[in-house]
């Protein structure tokens, strides 16, 4: 019987990987039942800014030739994917959710991109993003927000909601986000998938638009863990294009999803990540994963992190510190929007005005916020304090791992908040950062994976899992064995309990 | 720390190249005024005895041999340029009459 577009949608990447090395589905089948369910729901999800149909399906014909000539498929050869417009892709629009790139079409691949099509993955599109990542909710996006699939009345986390809300609504079993803050943890947490930053410069960042180059990080999404392991190891790796990429082997993550165990871990509960501001039913949640993992054979021991309340203050402060500069190069000349040239203005103020015309509110309030805090006479009392800030991260990070293998936290304080709530209140949108933020400062590795739904609201809760630099594996350990457990315990993955669309 | 004023903030947007409207001066002027004063507790640190961290991670410079190597064309290179002449990019005025 021939596969229904419904449950092609609903594999796993790992089991429609296996499914196209056999035969039993074409890619360019799997390429269409994904296409088809874009048409059917994007237009609510708003998960994606540009589908490349052609693209899509003549990388899947690609696949399909490969195997009839009976060449051998790599781990995830035919699944379709959903790539952050955050990454160049050579001829396809790449906007980074932001009107001053609008319409351009970049003349080179991102490493990241050219690794997935290496390895024949299916490039779906482009999704939806907060403008130049900066954001908790994707509302900042040039292009309108995305929706979360759980509840069309709220955020889906930022900034990579695309990328997450295309795996929530079953539009792509893969995505790729950016993690500078918690942009690729947050929308998991929120629309109830898994993410994962890696460990900083274990995947390249060339072609990679820059946020914040000292803590932006592209890393992988998926509905499994397994299927974000595979991901992960296709586009990690050193990169000679990217000055801070690490020479050393990938940590063998797909082995550690595959052998799930935290028998004999000591595993730290972070002290500092509760409180004021934390969701009762986020708390819940996150104390039965505990529980959970205590069961499963893990010492838990609680660790104090004190320097953690000070993490979002320094993040505040060099991103968009870092933001300013790298900015800077929306200069109109060379690409990008450019306003104002009449023939009567000077090249100064054709930029000043372009920037003002492509440019949105958030990103403004960074540029501003940074170049302050970088002027003379401010920058030992903000940026040197905020570095300084940052030594004391490491050291409590230093001083927890030498403890334990891994820490463990909520993702986010509260789970989705409707959409509009937080928009004028910049302090109240950072505050969703204040988990994630610490492991960006330090460089280290975190996954965020669902551990159930909050009672009061119902919606997705994520548990978050912090590893030691280049000790991504742990990671995937952990987190497949709290989900292998969760889901004996749900008799399905959380995501059957989300709302058809 | 010193409140951020309006004219502070167009003085910014000045040195930024953001030419911003003045409905944006004052929005952002309350704002930044705010989160100023949430993240200044950075500087509770600042006597103490703790060196800085720019970077997670030990940055060297990295070196490779002086060879030509494929490139983009300059078609390409010039192929998301807002103006170009004689396969150039062209600007405005960078010099004023005076």
């Amino acid at each position: 019987m021939k596969d229904s577009t419904d449950s092609i949608i609903r594999l796993t990447a790992a089991g429609t990987a296996a499914r196209i090395a056999s035969g039993e589905l074409s890619a360019v089948e799997v390429a269409e039942a994904h296409l088809a369910r874009i048409e059917a729901v994007d237009e609510k999800v708003h998960a994606f800014l540009h589908v490349d149909r052609e693209g899509a399906l003549a990388q899947a014909r690609a696949v399909d030739a490969k195997r009839e000539r009976g060449e051998k498929l790599g781990p995830l050869a035919g699944v379709p994917l959903a790539l952050k417009d955050a990454f160049t892709t050579k001829g396809v629009p790449t906007t980074v959710g932001s009107k001053i790139l609008e319409g351009w079409l970049p003349p080179y691949d991102a490493t990241l991109t050219q690794r997935l099509k290496a390895a024949d993955v299916v490039i779906l599109g482009k999704t939806n993003m907060d403008e130049f990542a900066m954001g908790s909710s994707t509302e900042n996006s040039a292009y309108g927000p995305t929706r979360n699939p759980w509840d069309m009345s709220r955020v889906p986390g930022g900034s990579g909601g695309g990328s997450a809300a295309a795996l929530a609504s079953y539009e792509a079993p893969l995505a790729i986000g950016t993690d500078t803050g918690g942009s690729i943890r947050q929308p998991g947490a929120l629309t109830g998938t898994v993410g994962v930053k890696p460990t900083y410069g274990a995947v390249s960042r060339y072609g990679l638009i820059a946020y914040s180059s000292s803590l932006d990080q592209g890393g992988p999404c998926a509905r499994t863990v397994l299927d974000t392991a595979l991901l992960h190891e296709v586009i990690a790796g050193h990169d000679p294009l990217d000055s801070t990429s690490i020479d050393a082997p990938v940590p063998p993550v797909v082995e550690a999803a595959r052998n799930a165990s935290v028998v004999g871990m000591r595993i730290g509960v972070v002290r500092e990540f509760a409180g004021e501001g934390y969701q009762s039913g986020v708390m819940l949640r996150f104390r039965e994963s505990v529980e959970l993992l205590r069961e499963l054979g893990a010492e838990i021991v609680e660790v104090s992190c004190p320097s953690f309340d000070l993490a979002l203050s320094a993040y505040y402060l060099i991103a968009p510190s870092e933001c300013s500069s790298n900015l800077a190069r929306f200069d109109a000349m060379r690409y990008g929007l450019r306003v104002g040239d009449d023939g009567t203005k000077s090249a100064e103020d054709v930029t000043a005005l372009s920037r003002e015309a492509g440019f949105g509110d958030e990103v403004k309030r960074r540029i501003i916020l940074g170049t302050y805090a970088l002027s003379s006479g401010y920058y030992d009392a903000y940026y040197g304090s905020a570095q300084k800030v940052r030594t004391l991260i490491i050291r409590d990070f230093e001083r927890a791992f030498a403890d334990v293998d891994v820490l463990i936290s909520p993702t986010m304080p509260t789970t989705a908040f409707p959409i509009g709530e937080r928009v004028d209140d910049p302090m109240a949108m950072y505050l969703a950062d204040l988990c994630t933020i610490p492991t960006n400062l330090a460089g280290n590795a975190a996954m965020s994976l669902p551990c159930g739904l909050a009672p009061e609201d119902g919606l997705p809760v994520g548990l978050q899992i912090i590893a030691p630099a280049m000790k991504d594996d742990r990671l995937y350990k952990v987190g497949a064995a709290v989900e292998a457990a969760l889901t004996r315990k749900w008799g399905h993955g959380l995501l059957e309990e989300a709302p058809a669309l | 720390m010193p409140g951020i004023t309006r004219e502070e903030v167009a003085h910014l947007a000045r040195l930024a190249r953001l030419e911003l409207k003045d409905e944006e001066l004052d929005h952002f002027a309350g704002q930044l005024d705010d989160i100023l004063g949430a993240v200044a507790r950075v500087s509770e640190v600042a006597d103490q005895d703790v060196p800085p961290t720019s970077h997670p991670l030990p940055l060297t410079n990295v070196m490779r041999a002086d060879e030509v190597r494929p490139s983009l064309t300059p078609e390409q290179a010039l192929s998301g340029a807002p103006a170009q002449e004689q396969r150039r990019f062209k600007v405005p005025q960078i010099l004023g009459e005076d």
